[in-house]
């Protein structure tokens, strides 16, 4: 391969696959469905994507430093579920509250000290932690799998609040890529996410603090989680622990993946994760103006995403080089 | 001793004519229902122990269950499939095997030849809610197709014969019986009214959240739209917010259907969520479960040889005709139960 068409093929790289499908998914919609390109359906794409988008913020600072938390939906839907039945029960609103962030960094820090302290691998910490979550929780504290919203409550009026016509997640979505991007960029405990992810050994060996590092991390994760369920509950007035059950941590992994962020760590970013949404969420959005089933909707999405991994590995073979240990 | 012999003779005619007194006589039919119910066993299966349905069943069968000397037990397999068929699995190699078994089945045919293994086994089996391709001894729960017809009567009366006639469904998925027989109805009867036009009929999965973004991306695609139908109150808490964000409450008449929980499904009607549910009657429902299981108790008849369906009246509450029983209170009939 020669000229520039060559060169542009050899710098494709996942995120940027992913990218131009995403655009060429996005024009085809523009062009071809006519209620695809209107502010309001623009706001909702987004939207759509946003608690998403934020619970992959936390499942990928986690994954640069080379870690997994599959404990992230349950401790979404779990803390808030209790924390709705606390306030349904006559507890006062900052007690509740207070009680069950302490819970949610427990859950947090518990996951990244058996992962930095016990040497448990992430996958079956976290896999298990989020049972405990779920187990515990549904058992011990809430009274049934749907717990509605106190009429009147700060979560409900959250819900409602709109700037300028666009609900108030898009702007916490938009606010936490900032903040997530200038953390993982310009800090130095950013900057050591990275290092840690690469070669945790050879940054030990050079003196970061890589296992207090990795309990901030799944703490991150654990509130990132906390937050994403408060959202949920506000717009839909009540939370579902059936959401434990979907398609929804698959979906977290798969956006930061798709986009790019590797899952033997050390690489990606905020960008990723946009990428990997916007994806999502437009692909979504167009199958469901186009009105199309939701197995063939799986399969359509399954399938573009396959291609895209296909398409990476033929244009970025793996070899001695890019290979890692750890790699999934 | 004579006079001794002769009034101990006397005393035991006298006894035996005293007996005989209709007065004394002694119903033999009690001791015949607590010889068949004593210590006999009853297995809830329902796909999940958490949600409204299952609980409300679960507190009638328990205290009925109880009341005549049975044992009532039941297992959750919390939305997953294997745990229930592992969970009736259990149940037929289980040693005392349970007696009567009330499945909920998540689908048409996940379970059909367990329930029939059960049946083979000695054991009652009673489908619950959700239809399945087997024979069980007693099908109890709602007709989906009629239901269906419900909803759509429903949604055409909420339109009214001045708007747009255009109608939105959030169907469940394209596997589960509820879902596919409740779209049979409806269509059935919009084909009563031609100028009636669905207008999209995206699935939600029974999620909320999906059920909020398809509904809204329905509303933006076709504004005029007069009317939705979510298929289970479970999820159509999405569809409603999606409603109330596009600030089309007047204009959207929700429909859905559920178990009648008063915080689910009244309140919700109260405060204008929802326009209509299509419940089923769950105290009716449970006491029918609990009339089929007396009356299998006693029959003698094996397993698997009735196969009755025993449908709940379905009713379609809207503000203009909820009473304040319409809906029932899980929390008092736990408190009921001694839950």
């Amino acid at each position: 391969m020669g000229g520039s068409a060559g060169v542009f093929l050899r710098n494709l790289n996942q995120e940027r696959i992913v990218l131009v499908v995403a655009l060429a998914v996005f024009v085809a919609a523009m062009v071809g469905l006519p209620g695809f390109l209107t502010a309001g359906n623009l706001i909702a794409i987004v939207r759509s994507i946003a608690v998403l988008g934020i619970l992959a913020f936390g499942m990928s600072v986690v994954i640069i430093g080379r870690g997994i938390d599959l404990s992230m939906v349950a401790v979404m839907a779990m803390s808030v579920a209790w924390y709705l039945q606390l306030l349904g029960d006559g507890m006062p609103d900052y007690q509740a509250f207070a009680l069950v962030l302490g819970g949610v960094l427990a859950i947090g820090l518990v996951n990244g000290f058996l992962v930095a302290y016990a040497d448990v691998p992430a996958i079956f910490v976290t896999l298990a932690s989020g049972s405990f979550v779920f187990g515990y929780v549904r058992s011990q504290l809430i009274s049934s799998d749907a717990v509605p919203v106190p009429d009147g409550h700060w979560v409900e009026l959250l819900g409602g609040l709109r700037f300028l016509g666009v609900p108030v997640e898009v702007y916490l979505f938009l606010a936490l890529a900032a903040l997530v991007f200038v953390f993982l960029r310009f800090t130095v405990w950013g900057r050591y996410v990275y290092y840690a992810g690469d070669n945790p050994v050879a940054a030990r060996n050079i003196g970061i603090p890589v296992r207090p590092m990795l309990l901030l991390r799944y703490a991150l994760s654990a509130v990132t989680a906390f937050l994403a369920g408060l959202l949920t509950a506000a717009s839909l007035h009540s939370i579902n622990t059936r959401v434990v059950n979907s398609t929804l941590l698959y979906d977290i992994v798969l956006v930061a993946v798709i986009g790019g962020i590797g899952l033997s760590g050390g690489k990606g970013g905020v960008r990723n994760v946009l990428v990997g949404a916007a994806l999502i969420g437009i692909l979504l959005n167009a199958m469901t103006i186009i009105d199309i089933p939701l197995l063939y909707q799986n399969l359509i999405k399954s399938t573009i995403l396959l291609a895209a991994i296909i398409v990476d590995g033929l244009l970025n073979p793996r070899d001695e080089q890019t290979a890692q240990q750890g790699d999934i | 001793m004579k006079p001794i012999k002769t009034f101990l003779a006397a005393a035991v005619v006298a006894a035996t004519a005293l007996a005989a007194l209709p007065a004394n006589a002694a119903d033999p039919a009690p001791a015949a229902y607590a010889a068949a119910l004593k210590d006999k066993r009853v297995l809830l299966v329902p796909m999940a122990m958490g949600f409204d349905l299952a609980q409300g069943w679960a507190a009638i069968l328990k205290h009925e269950v109880e009341a005549f000397g049975g044992v009532f037990e039941t297992r959750d397999p919390n939305w997953s499939v294997e745990a229930g068929a592992q969970a009736i699995t259990e149940a037929i190699a289980s040693d005392p095997k349970p007696d009567v078994l009330v499945v909920m089945s998540p689908d048409l045919n996940s379970y059909s030849k367990l329930m029939k293994r059960a049946q083979k086994a000695g054991i009652y089996v009673l489908l619950v809610d959700n239809p399945a391709n087997f024979k069980a001894d007693a099908y109890l729960g709602s007709d989906w197709t009629e239901l269906g017809r419900l909803e759509a009567e429903a949604v055409v009366k909420g339109c009214g014969p001045d708007s747009s006639k255009k109608i939105g469904l959030v169907q469940g998925d394209q596997v589960n019986a509820t879902s596919l027989f409740q779209y049979a109805g409806i269509m059935e009867v919009l084909e009563k009214y031609p100028d009636f036009e669905v207008v999209a009929k995206p699935d939600s999965n029974w999620d909320a959240t999906t059920s909020r973004n398809v509904t809204t991306t329905m509303l933006q695609q076709h504004p005029e739209i007069c009317g939705v139908i979510d298929f289970w109150d479970g999820d159509a808490t999405g569809a409603a917010a999606a409603i109330r964000d596009a600030g089309k409450q007047e204009q959207v008449f929700l429909v859905t259907t559920g178990g009648g929980e008063k915080t689910a499904d009244c309140d919700r009607i109260a405060d204008g969520t929802y326009g209509a549910v299509v419940m089923t009657e769950l105290k009716q429902e449970s006491y029918n479960m609990v009339t089929m299981i007396k009356y299998l108790l006693q029959s003698g008849q094996p397993a698997g040889t009735s196969s009755a369906y025993i449908y709940t009246l379905l009713h379609a509450t809207t503000k203009d005709n909820m009473m304040p029983d319409s809906c029932w209170d899980l929390k008092a009939l736990q408190e009921m139960a001694g839950n």
